[in-house]
C-alpha cells in the first residue's frame, strides 16, 4: 500500500512533468490561456497516458525489443484517435478550442517517456497508478498555469464559454492585462512559476 | 497575380505574424533544448526545414490520394506520425551515404525531430487550412524559416545571458522562458501586419 502511494505521489511532486522534468512544454504553453482549457487538456492527456501505460505494461513481453518505440507510437496514436472521436462526439466545443493540440498528444514526450521508463518495466496495476500520478501532476500544473494567466489576463477565473461557465470575478475586468492571455504571458508565467518551484526546492535542501 | 500575392502573404504571416514557436507554441522542446549556442540552434533549424518540407509533400499526397479517396480521414493522426517517423529514418540514411558533410552537420538533430511537434502540427495544419500543394509547400518552408529565425535570435540572447550573474533559482529554464516571453512580446509587434498587407494588396 505504501509503495502504491509512493508511485502515485511521485508524479505529482518529485517527478512533476511540467515543473521538474520540463516535458510536454507545447501543450503546457499552448492551451493554458484559461484554467478550464488547461484542466481539459490535462485530463485529455491523462486519459491517453493511463490507457497507454496499462496497455504497454500488459503486452510488454510480446513486443520485440528492437521495434518497441515504433510499437509504442502506434499504440499511443491509436489511443489519441480514439480520444479525438470521443471528444468530437460528446464535447465538440472544447475539442474545437483545444484544436491542434489534441492530435499533438501523440508527440507529447511525457507519454512516450513514461511508456519507456515505467510501463515497460512494471506490472499493469503499478503502471495505471503511475499514469494517474503523472497525469494528476500534469493536469495540476496546467490548471495552476491557467488560473494564474486567467486572473492576471482577464480578472476572473474558471470562465469557459465551452462549458457555459460564467467564471468567478476576482477583480474588475478593466484591470485585466491581456498580454498574459496571449503568447508572451505563457512564457513569462511558466518561467516565474518554475523559478518559484526551484526556490522552494533550494530552500528545502539547505 | 492574386495567387502569387497570396503566396507572399502566406510567407510573411508564417514567418513573422504567426511564428510557429513564439505565437503558436509548436516545437518548444528543441527551442528550449538546443538553443544554448547559435551554431547548434542554426543546425537544428536547418534540419527541421529539410524534414518539414519533405514531410509536408508526402503527407499531403497521402491525405489527398489515399485518406480522402478512400474516406479514411480518421486515420490521419496514426498515418502522419508513422510517415514522419519513417521519413526521418530515411533522410538520415540517405544523408549518411550521399552527403556525409551535411550528415555531420545535421545528423545529431535528426532523431530528435520525430518527436518535434512542429512537424506533425504543420502537416495537419496544411490539411486543415485547405491549401493546395504549392501553397502547402510554401507555407511549410516559411514556417520552418520562422522556426530557424526564432531559434537563432533566441540562442544569441541566451549566449549573452550565460555571461551574466543571475539569481540561483532563476538559472537555466526559468530565465530562458522569461527571455522567450520577451522575444514573443517583440514578435507581437507584427500582429496585424497580415491584415494590413491583405488590404494593401487588395486580396
Amino acid at each position: 500500500m505504501n509503495n502504491n502511494l509512493k508511485i502515485l505521489t511521485n508524479g505529482i511532486l518529485k517527478d512533476n512533468p511540467t515543473f521538474v522534468l520540463l516535458l510536454g512544454m507545447c501543450p503546457t504553453l499552448g492551451t493554458t490561456s484559461s484554467a478550464v482549457n488547461g484542466l481539459s487538456m490535462g485530463i485529455a492527456t491523462m486519459f491517453v497516458l493511463i490507457m497507454s501505460n496499462f496497455i504497454i505494461s500488459c503486452i510488454k513481453n510480446l513486443i520485440p525489443d528492437k521495434v518497441r518505440i515504433p510499437a509504442y507510437i502506434v499504440i499511443i496514436a491509436s489511443l489519441v484517435t480514439l480520444l479525438q472521436m470521443l471528444m468530437q462526439a460528446y464535447l465538440p466545443a472544447i475539442y474545437n478550442t483545444l484544436g491542434l493540440f489534441i492530435p499533438l498528444i501523440v508527440v507529447n514526450c511525457i507519454i512516450l517517456g513514461r511508456a519507456e521508463a515505467f510501463a515497460a518495466k512494471n506490472g499493469p496495476w503499478a503502471s495505471i497508478l503511475d499514469g494517474v500520478g503523472i497525469g494528476l501532476g500534469f493536469s495540476g500544473a496546467l490548471t495552476l498555469l491557467g488560473i494564474v494567466r486567467e486572473i492576471l489576463g482577464t480578472g476572473a477565473v474558471f470562465h469557459s464559454d465551452d462549458f457555459g461557465l460564467s467564471g468567478i470575478p476576482l477583480q474588475g475586468e478593466s484591470y485585466g492585462m491581456l498580454v498574459f492571455v496571449l503568447a508572451p504571458g505563457a512564457f513569462l508565467v511558466l518561467g516565474y512559476l518554475i523559478a518559484l518551484f526551484n526556490k522552494l526546492i533550494l530552500k528545502n535542501n539547505k | 497575380m492574386d495567387y502569387t500575392l497570396n503566396l507572399f502573404l502566406i510567407i510573411i504571416t508564417a514567418i513573422f505574424v504567426n511564428n510557429i514557436v513564439l505565437a503558436q507554441f509548436l516545437g518548444i522542446c528543441p527551442f528550449l533544448g538546443v538553443s544554448k549556442k547559435t551554431d547548434t540552434a542554426s543546425g537544428m533549424g536547418m534540419a527541421v526545414t529539410a524534414v518539414l518540407v519533405v514531410a509536408t509533400l508526402v503527407t499531403y499526397i497521402i491525405q489527398k490520394y489515399v485518406l480522402d479517396a478512400f474516406d479514411l480521414g480518421y486515420l490521419q493522426t496514426i498515418v502522419f506520425i508513422l510517415v514522419i517517423a519513417s521519413l526521418v529514418q530515411m533522410i538520415e540514411i540517405i544523408l549518411k551515404h550521399s552527403m556525409p558533410a551535411l550528415y555531420q552537420a545535421l545528423g545529431v538533430f535528426l532523431p530528435l525531430i520525430t518527436t518535434n511537434c512542429c512537424i506533425l502540427g504543420v502537416t495537419i495544419l496544411v490539411i486543415q487550412k485547405d491549401y493546395d500543394l504549392l501553397q502547402g509547400l510554401v507555407y511549410s518552408t516559411a514556417t520552418a524559416l520562422g522556426f530557424w529565425l526564432a531559434m537563432v535570435i533566441f540562442a544569441g540572447m541566451r549566449e549573452q545571458l550565460a555571461m551574466t550573474d543571475t539569481p540561483r533559482a532563476m538559472r537555466g529554464t526559468p530565465l530562458a522562458l522569461i527571455t522567450a516571453g520577451l522575444l514573443a512580446m517583440a514578435f507581437m509587434g507584427f500582429s496585424g501586419v497580415d491584415t494590413g498587407l491583405r488590404i494593401m494588396l487588395g486580396l
